[in-house]
C-alpha cells in the first residue's frame, strides 16, 4: 500500500515537471496577456468596450476571430498608426477614423495583440515583438 | 409571548423602511436664492427659487433648432461631448445609450448631448455621429452651437467644466458628468458617466424623478 502511495507520487511528481516544461511558451504567452489587458484598459476600453463589444458602428467588435486572423498582419499598423479608411469587419463598414498610438513599443504592441487575440472568445496563441516589428515594416 | 412582540417589531420596521423609501427625493443641486414671488392669486411671498436652465437655441444633428420646447414636459440628461474624443465620450456614451435602450419605450425621458468641438462637430457629423451609435431617433439630441454659447451653458449653467487645450491629444479637456434635469429645468443630480457605479445609480434615480410628478 505504502509503495503503491510513493510510486503514484512520483508518477504525479514526475508528469508535472515534463508538462511544466512543455509549458513555458505558455507561461511568457500567459505574461503577455496580462500585460497586454493593462495597454487595452488605458488604450482601446474607452471605445471597443470591457468585453471588446465595439460601440455601434463607431468602433467594430474585436469578437470577430475570422477578421482578425485575417487582419492579422495589419493589426499592428492599425494600432501605431490609426486608422483613415473605411474598414470592413463581418460585413459592416466602419468608417472615421482610429487614433494612432505612436507610444507604443513593438513589445507593448505584441502584448496588447495577445490580449486582443486571445480574449472575447478569441484563442490565436501567441505574437511576438519580432513579428510585430516585421508587420511595422510592411505598413501601408 | 416574546415572539408575538418580535414579530410586531418586525412588522413596524418593514412599515417604517417602506414609507422612508416611498418619501425618498432626489436632492435640487446648485444655488439657489430666498426671492419674493408673486403666486397665481396676485399675493406675495418669500420662496426658494432654485437654479434653472436658461432657455437656449442650438442646432440639432438634422439641423433643426432644438430649444426648451423640445423638452418640454420631460426629464432629460444632458452632456458634453466631441465626436472625435477618444478618451472618456465613447464610455460616457456606451453607459448612457444602456439608459437610452431601457427607456427607449417611455416618451419622458430624453437625452442632450452637446459638443464642444465647434470647429469640426456641425450637425451633419453628429447626424453620422448619432446614426453610427444607433440613437437617431429624436429622443437623443445633438447640439451644435457657437464655442461662446455651449461653453457659457456648461459652465454656468450644467456646471461641467469645459476646456479647448491645444496640449491635450484630442484638443479640448472636458467633465464626463452626465446631469439630470426634471420637468422644472432644475438640476437634481450629476453622474459621472465613466464611472459604472454612478451611471447604475442614476438609473435608479430616473424612476424617483418620474415618479415626483406623477403625485
Amino acid at each position: 500500500m505504502r509503495r503503491l502511495l510513493i510510486g503514484s507520487l512520483l508518477t504525479i511528481a514526475l508528469f508535472s515537471i515534463v508538462y511544466g516544461c512543455q509549458n513555458a511558451g505558455q507561461v511568457k504567452q500567459d505574461m503577455y496577456h496580462v500585460n497586454g489587458r493593462d495597454i487595452y484598459i488605458k488604450h482601446c476600453q474607452n471605445c471597443h468596450g470591457s468585453k471588446g463589444e465595439g460601440l455601434g458602428t463607431l468602433a467594430p467588435a474585436l469578437t470577430d476571430s475570422i477578421s482578425l486572423k485575417q487582419n492579422k498582419q495589419r493589426i499592428a499598423c492599425f494600432i501605431k498608426n490609426g486608422i483613415k479608411d473605411t474598414i470592413i469587419i463581418h460585413g459592416q463598414k466602419y468608417e472615421g477614423t482610429m487614433p494612432s498610438f505612436p507610444e507604443l513599443y513593438d513589445i507593448d504592441i505584441a502584448q496588447v495583440m495577445v490580449y486582443i487575440t486571445n480574449s472575447f472568445g478569441n484563442n490565436q496563441g501567441m505574437y511576438t515583438p519580432e513579428q510585430v516589428a516585421n508587420d511595422l515594416k510592411n505598413c501601408k | 409571548m416574546k415572539l408575538n412582540f418580535s414579530l410586531s417589531l418586525l412588522t413596524a420596521t418593514l412599515i417604517f423602511m417602506s414609507s422612508c423609501q416611498n418619501e425618498k427625493k432626489l436632492p435640487i443641486l446648485g444655488p439657489r436664492a430666498a426671492e419674493t414671488v408673486t403666486n397665481p392669486d396676485g399675493t406675495t411671498q418669500v420662496d426658494t427659487v432654485y437654479k434653472t436652465i436658461p432657455s437656449f437655441s442650438f442646432l440639432n444633428q438634422d439641423s433643426v433648432a432644438v430649444t426648451q420646447d423640445t423638452f418640454k414636459d420631460k426629464i432629460y440628461i444632458a452632456d458634453f461631448f466631441f465626436t472625435s474624443c477618444s478618451t472618456i465620450c465613447p464610455t460616457m456614451h456606451r453607459n448612457m445609450k444602456d439608459i437610452f435602450e431601457k427607456y427607449k419605450d417611455n416618451p419622458e425621458v430624453m437625452y442632450l448631448s452637446h459638443t464642444i468641438d465647434f470647429k469640426y462637430d456641425k450637425p451633419s457629423v453628429l447626424k453620422k455621429y448619432a446614426e453610427k451609435l444607433g440613437v437617431d431617433n429624436g429622443k437623443w439630441q445633438f447640439a451644435y452651437g457657437s464655442k461662446d454659447s455651449i461653453y457659457k451653458i456648461a459652465e454656468n449653467d450644467y456646471l461641467v467644466a469645459v476646456i479647448e487645450d491645444s496640449t491635450a491629444k484630442d484638443g479640448y479637456i472636458h467633465q464626463g458628468w452626465l446631469v439630470l434635469i426634471d420637468k422644472q429645468k432644475r438640476i437634481r443630480g450629476a453622474y459621472d458617466g465613466t464611472d459604472s457605479n454612478q451611471v447604475a445609480q442614476l438609473m435608479k434615480d430616473i424612476p424617483l424623478l418620474l415618479a415626483e410628478d406623477k403625485k
